[in-house]
């Protein structure tokens, strides 16, 4: 008998088990399989930032983490995310209900949830961890968490949010990136091939500006706003006391929750969410450094993720039932020494402690010049002659 | 230990390998004020060498992310804990594991270490990633080495402290990133068993919120031959009784936790639920339902306390809707709460943006018997202390410390390093003041938001203080966990640590639009200025004819025609 799992398109985990008989099912699975890697990318990254500090920008924490659970629900895990959050708000004192963040008036989706990493937050959110995150040029010692580990057949997602102008973000009310080290900052990440493709999306004031100066192949690039125009937020909820979220993100939001893994939809479904008559700004769109048709592009292709596939044709023997062991009582020597526990507080040992011996430093310059100083008046008063009586 | 225990082995090849066993308990103990406290702690013994040469590769219930850290960094001793709010020792008596506000890392590295402080960095760095907390910005500015508090809590006779290293973020936020990795960490992650209490909506709704993590080497039985690894993870709470919108008094588990128990953990050996009835004998005091009739007497803090046991690993436990929903009920409010007799406070006294003074206080309330505190201070370079200014006065008088360790700050490099041992006399309130003058950083070294203050981590008081009742030295028998986590070497006292606030300290900070005001002023002032300088200094003027009319302009056209001289 021949027993196939079943399988959906590119994002779900994929194991095809066949008997030998029926090759017609093997051609027809490896042309299925031909599509997955059609886009060409063989992995998923995504980037989520949000830059501004202070409770009354709750939204943007917000709008970031509603794009983080739509991303994680399509399939990326948490270890191909990257998510800066500049501020707490979740467990922030003003919140009335600790540890959510809510999307919508009447507190009705939670995005924080109760699976959530953040990576970068707080004050390590600047500038320079988040160009250090895109070009990949980390300390050593920063844990895989904290870094983009993308290759060149990765497909990243950058979402930024915040507080931004003609031509610049503001990173946590103290210092701003501009458009330019962000073109710059894609360049690095194109020639050391950090990417496949890069989808990025930004929600501030004036966000159309950020991706004009791109030069790099394969951005797609969307934004709320204009140049000249405000992304405005969309409603305050009277129990918190601040708006929610931005209405740009708040309508992709209600557009993702529509997509499911094995969706169709593309990016030209995406370049029409929130339209001037609900976002009251233009949102605006650059496709003109992508290679391939914004009509061909899936929304999974970057909001979803891969898995590896590996398909067999051969069964496969699973190795013995594992056996449960008994206990040999260890028959080994005596050992000599017997352990204790440290006393916590022994009084009289820490009254009796020697301190301890500092290093010798050479003495300091101050006391060196001191010392030339007095030599040096000892000599001019006496005169040199003394001198042998010293050597 | 009298008989060895029963513990399975789950192995693929048929060769001995190291035991581990994992045990869970909560803790429930309801307080004077009304809350309640409940403290969770999960612990991981497991008999393997971390150290030997060939890396253990085989893990079961000790989680790989911790045990490949103590290989590669050759830790001796973990101990990590962060904490959101502050424990009230008045109102709520003495925690069983007590932390501070903010996070708080001490780790005893092993002898074999070469270069201690790089070791630190990468450790606080790798745990920062385990963590999701920004551990990363500990570094020397706050890192201390304490020279005589913080003695190993397992294991060890040698206790060189230059192994030893200790550092705090009061500043650091705790939220649910925070619990999610740490409960990946346990065995049944918060799938089955008492994690699956940790919700976070309610915890972080809570007026103090604390868990940590322990990993230190233990006995592994009464002769102490041989040791075994131990992880502890714990949680504590108390949950506010006002916050969590009731009326009467009247908690359960599903009002504290939403949630109900339905199964232990399958993979511990032993899962309790322990509910102290010291105050409430014949249950006068509050009801508690479902009854039960296991009792377990345990010495802990100095105190015999009486406490009420569910075993979960029994079917019955859970009765025919196979779910526990304990319920305690009160019925009247009287009962005195037993006085703590050790607790401290600090503050900031000063005015202005210049100097100020730091004030501990700590009380002894034991009526005849004196006891030694150890205290620790450590101050950020940027509060100069003046030492010449320290003074420890009891009931007005002076107290001369017995051992006092002080290590100067050095601008930019590393903080104040203060430490006293001090004796309290009976019934009194002793006093340690220290002045202090508040240094200007360099405008590139505050944070975006500078005017919310900079904060100074607590002081940690270590004591022994006298117990009521003989405290249990004899680590054979079985224990709770909650009475087994400091060691007890005597049976008249017993290890307390206290931490005090933290301090918030505003510096003065200097407008920050003051660059691009300079700017603009200077710019101005110098197109202004140096603009009319150099015009009157280079100017040169020149006399001009005014236009002539027309008919004159038509006579010199015709007189130049002529070869006359014009008019």
């Amino acid at each position: 008998a021949e027993w196939i799992h079943r399988f959906s398109l590119p994002t779900c985990p994929l194991l095809a088990v066949l008997h030998n008989e029926n090759t017609n099912f093997i051609r027809i699975i490896v042309s299925i399989a031909g599509q997955f890697f059609s886009s060409g990318h063989t992995n998923n990254w995504a980037v989520l930032v949000c830059t501004s500090r202070f409770w009354f920008n709750y939204r943007h924490v917000a709008n970031t983490l509603s794009v983080y659970r739509s991303v994680k629900r399509l399939g990326i895990p948490d270890s191909h995310i990257v998510l800066m959050l500049a501020d707490d708000m979740a467990c922030n004192h003003r919140n009335p209900k600790p540890a959510t963040v809510f999307s919508h008036k009447n507190m009705e989706l939670n995005v924080y949830g109760d699976d959530v990493e953040v990576d970068y937050r707080g004050y390590e959110v600047t500038v320079e961890n988040f160009l250090r995150v895109l070009t990949g040029r980390l300390p050593p010692s920063t844990p895989r968490s904290k870094r983009l580990l993308s290759d060149d057949r990765s497909n990243i997602l950058i979402y930024l949010t915040g507080h931004g102008g003609n031509g610049f973000l503001k990173f946590q009310d103290s210092e701003e990136i501009s458009n330019v080290e962000l073109a710059d900052a894609f360049e690095q990440m194109w020639q050391k091939r950090r990417y496949n493709e890069l989808l990025f999306i930004i929600d501030t004031c004036q966000g159309a500006s950020m991706y004009e100066r791109f030069y790099s192949p394969n951005i797609m690039a969307l934004a709320s706003s204009q140049v000249g125009e405000d992304s405005l937020s969309h409603q305050p909820d009277l129990a918190i006391g601040v708006h929610l979220m931005d209405r740009y993100t708040f309508y992709m939001l209600e557009f993702l929750e529509d997509i499911h893994p094995a969706s169709k939809t593309n990016m030209n479904d995406l370049f029409k969410v929130c339209p001037k008559s609900q976002c009251v700004s233009t949102p605006g769109h650059r496709t003109d450094l992508f290679l391939r048709d914004p009509g061909s592009v899936l929304i999974t292709d970057f909001f979803g993720s891969v898995r590896k596939v590996e398909l067999t044709m051969d069964a496969i023997n699973l190795t013995d039932p594992i056996k449960q062991m008994e206990e040999n009582p260890v028959n080994g020597e005596e050992q000599k020494e017997v352990y204790s526990y440290a006393d916590q507080l022994p009084v009289s040992e820490i009254i009796h402690q020697k301190p301890k011996q500092k290093d010798w430093h050479p003495p300091d310059g101050f006391i060196l010049g001191l010392w030339t100083l007095i030599l040096l008046v000892f000599f001019k008063t006496y005169g040199i002659k003394h001198l042998k009586h010293i050597f | 230990m009298a008989e060895p225990k029963f513990r399975v082995c789950l192995c693929m090849f048929w060769a001995v390998c190291p035991k581990d066993d994992f045990q869970e308990e909560l803790v429930i103990r309801p307080l004077h004020s009304g809350d309640i406290y409940a403290s969770f702690q999960f612990r991981t013994l497991w008999d393997t060498d971390f150290m030997r040469e060939n890396k253990v590769s085989h893990y079961r219930l000790f989680p790989k992310s911790l045990g490949q850290v103590i290989s590669k960094f050759s830790v001796r001793e973990l101990h990590i804990s962060f904490t959101q709010g502050y424990w009230r020792t008045m109102q709520w008596g003495q925690p069983f594991i007590p932390s501070p506000p903010g996070a708080e890392l001490w780790v005893w590295f092993q002898d074999s270490v070469t270069d201690v402080d790089a070791t630190w960095k990468e450790l606080t760095n790798v745990l920062s990633g385990i963590f999701c907390a920004s551990l990363n910005f500990i570094d020397s500015t706050n890192t201390v080495q304490p020279s005589a508090s913080f003695k190993p809590l397992g294991i060890g006779n040698v206790t060189d402290h230059s192994f030893l290293r200790y550092a705090t973020l009061p500043r650091e936020i705790v939220c649910t990133e925070n619990l999610t990795p740490w409960k990946k960490l346990l065995p049944c992650g918060s799938k089955a068993g008492l994690a699956v209490l940790l919700k976070s909506e309610k915890l972080f709704h809570s007026s103090f919120h604390s868990q940590a993590v322990h990993i230190r080497s233990v006995c592994q039985d009464w002769q102490c031959k041989t040791t075994s690894w131990e992880l502890r993870q714990t949680v504590n709470s108390v949950f506010d009784l006002h916050n969590s919108g009731q009326a009467k008094r009247e908690w359960s588990l599903f009002k504290m936790f939403s949630r109900t128990l339905t199964e232990a953990c399958p993979l511990a050996s032993s899962s309790k639920l322990y509910i102290d009835i010291t105050d409430n004998p014949q249950g006068e005091q509050f009801e508690l339902s479902p009854a039960t009739s296991l009792l377990s007497q345990a010495v802990v803090l100095g105190d015999r306390r009486t406490f009420s046991v569910y075993d979960l690993t029994q079917e019955t436990t859970f009765g025919s809707v196979r779910s526990l929903n304990l319920l305690i009920r009160w019925k009247s409010n009287e009962g005195e709460m037993l006085r703590p007799l050790l607790h401290a406070e600090r503050y900031v006294a000063g005015y202005g943006l210049q100097t100020g003074e730091i004030h501990t206080l700590m009380y002894n309330n034991h009526p005849y018997r004196s006891f030694p505190v150890l205290l620790l201070d450590s101050v950020p370079w940027y509060l100069r202390l003046y030492i010449h200014t320290l003074s420890v006065t009891s009931k007005g008088k002076d107290n001369k410390p017995s051992y006092i360790h002080y290590e100067p700050s050095k601008d930019r490099v590393k903080p104040h390093l203060l430490e006293m041992l001090i004796q309290l006399p009976p019934n009194s309130v002793t006093e340690v003041t220290v002045q202090f003058e508040r240094a200007l950083l360099k405008w590139t070294e505050y944070p975006p938001d500078p005017n919310h203050g900079f904060y100074v981590g607590s002081s940690v008081i270590s004591s022994l203080v006298p117990s009521t009742v003989a405290m249990d030295t004899n680590s054979t028998r079985e224990r709770p966990l909650f009475s087994s986590f400091f060691p007890c070497k005597e049976e008249s006292s017993y290890f307390v640590r206290i931490y005090t606030e933290p301090l918030l300290v505003n510096l003065p900070t200097p407008d920050f639009s003051m660059p691009y005001n300079v700017i603009c002023l200077t710019c101005t002032v110098v197109a202004v200025g140096y603009g009319s300088l150099y015009n009157l200094l280079t100017r040169s003027f020149q006399i001009e004819e005014p236009n002539p009319g027309l008919a004159k302009r038509i006579a010199n056209v015709i007189r130049k025609m002529r070869g006359v001289p014009p008019l």
